[in-house]
């Protein structure tokens, strides 16, 4: 028996590839028939490999059954419109050879076709986060709903919903035309952004699943880059981002999984690699005129690469907040604004501004409040925490406030 | 030496199983069938595919599976050598299809030709 050992993730990655060259063959109609041939092709090589021991190119195989599959389905429909449906008029040519195209680029260009369309305006962006996950990054229904923490009937019901839409809009699974890329590509941006924080910012317990999550919406954010076309100084800047915070994963948690704050982290543990990436990425957006709110996020994100509190470190980040804000207002934004002027003009400049704010359904607002009192008025900083827990959602969350509570 | 049938019962997985999971038992299933081997016990073995699958009655309809109410059937089958079914049964016992709730592996010895059984 062959003692040879599979690519791990190896289906997941061909799944995506599959699905994707095959829903751009069959189109949106038939979404569900692709999912099925590319579950039904891994579960052929479950039959078989274990017993038979693996083929000499697992990836051949796969691509074989997988066309077959495809193929015979195809034959089965055209014979279902030829003899039991007369009299719908079908006007391919009747001897068509029927091709499934799976070289290199026609997988590639699929994919990156088919994140354009399913990131469409026409669907909601949790519905183009869910579909994403399942058709481009292979995702099972449990895994999906493990990172939204939901259960599998939430997802399936977002999936189908979502997948209706693409039918009723007829969206096709094709490149955008010129005109249209900037408009469309803003919104994959968007897709792609809301991917990674759904890993970087979730409550989710499971490290490998938050960092898996991330990891795809990098994979993903490179199917832009690597296109002349999509290759843009904002995607740049976004790839630049999400090198930059993932650089951080393997200090941010302790033994017991619990997330370390920024400034408690060790930052021996901050990968080194990823940020020179990062940079290299940041480098490369900094062409054109266009400036993007991702080129502040990542102006950002870089000097929080640099643990040590220069005056220079602050200013930057102020100045690069103020920038971003007047581009993108959110709450927390301003709150993080507020944190860096903080750290250069001082806090009592900080509290008029925070307090000026008035976000008072947003624990992270009364937490910065208490922060900010704490070396200036223990009363006043506790009376902050306390409306901070009590707005707090999270365990973790509570936990940490509490001990700031204990403090005053 | 008497050759024994391991017959796995189980869930039709395309309707359950991510890719990653595929993989997963994949790999299991790999794993267990080596360990077979490797004690020169494993004599072969086939996935059944569920796709396609058709049952033939007595009156001679034919239906389609899944087989009636049961969701487990058999999924595949491997034959091994034991000394005694006991022996074939902890070998049954490693496999990965336990894992499921509602799954079985059934132990059959294989009849010899040799007239005495």
């Amino acid at each position: 028996m062959d003692q040879q050992e599979l690519i791990p993730h190896l289906f997941r990655e061909e799944f995506r590839k599959i699905i994707a060259v095959i829903s751009k063959r069959l189109g949106f109609d038939h979404i569900d028939v692709a999912e099925d041939i590319a579950s039904e092709t891994f579960l052929s090589a479950l039959e078989i490999w274990p017993y038979k021991g693996l083929p000499e190119n697992p990836v051949a195989w796969l691509y074989t059954v997988a066309k077959n599959k495809a193929k015979n389905k195809i034959a089965r429909d055209l014979l279902f419109l030829q003899k039991i449906a007369p009299q719908i008029k079908y006007t391919a040519p009747q001897n068509e050879e029927i091709e499934i195209d799976l070289s290199y680029k026609n997988i590639t260009d699929s994919q990156l076709q088919m994140l354009f369309a399913l990131c469409h305006p026409s669907i909601p962006p949790e519905g183009q986060i869910g579909l994403s996950l399942r058709i481009l990054c292979g995702f099972g229904i449990d895994e999906i709903a493990n990172a939204f923490l939901t259960n599998k009937e939430t997802i399936n019901k977002r999936l189908s919903r979502a997948k209706e839409k693409l039918r009723t809009e007829k969206v096709q699974i094709e490149f955008p035309i010129a005109s249209e890329i900037n408009s469309r590509l803003n919104n994959v941006l968007t897709t792609l952004y809301l991917l990674f924080s759904e890993g970087y910012y979730s409550e989710i317990k499971d490290c490998t699943l938050r960092e898996g999550l991330c990891m795809e919406a990098i994979r993903l954010t490179h199917l832009l880059i690597e296109n002349d076309q999509t290759n843009l100084p904002e995607v740049n800047a976004l790839l630049s981002l999400m090198y930059f915070h993932s650089s951080r994963f393997p200090a941010r948690k302790n033994d017991h999984g619990e997330i370390i704050l920024y400034q408690d982290q060790d930052e021996s543990l901050w990968d080194r690699e990823l940020i020179s990436k990062g940079a290299y990425y940041l480098h490369r957006s900094s062409r054109g005129n266009n400036v993007s709110k991702y080129h502040f996020e990542a102006g950002i994100a870089y000097w929080h690469t640099i643990k040590n509190d220069t005056k220079e470190k602050w200013e930057n980040i102020l100045q690069l907040y103020n920038h971003l804000l007047k581009i993108e207002y959110s709450s927390i934004t301003a709150l993080n604004r507020i944190y860096a002027l903080a750290r250069t003009i001082g806090k009592e400049e900080a509290i008029v501004e925070a307090e000026q704010l008035k976000l008072e359904d947003n624990h992270f607002y009364f937490a910065l409040l208490g922060e900010l009192y704490f070396d200036i008025d223990k009363r006043k900083a506790k009376e902050n925490f306390l409306k901070a827990h009590l707005l707090a959602r999270t365990q973790p969350d509570k936990k940490s406030i509490q001990k700031k509570i204990d403090m005053c | 030496m008497e050759e024994y049938a391991l017959i796995m019962r189980h869930e039709d997985g395309l309707k359950v199983a991510s890719p990653e999971q595929i993989q997963t038992w994949m790999k299991q299933t790999m794993d267990w069938i080596n360990s077979i081997s490797a004690q020169n016990k494993f004599v072969g073995g086939t996935g059944l595919p569920f796709a396609d699958a058709k049952v033939v009655w007595h009156n001679k309809v034919v239906t389609n599976g899944p087989f009636g109410d049961i969701k487990e059937t058999i999924g595949g089958f491997i034959m091994v050598k034991a000394g005694s079914v006991e022996e074939a049964v902890e070998l049954a016992k490693g496999c990965p299809v336990l894992q499921g709730e509602g799954n079985s592996v059934e132990v059959r010895k294989i009849a010899k030709g040799d007239g005495i059984h």
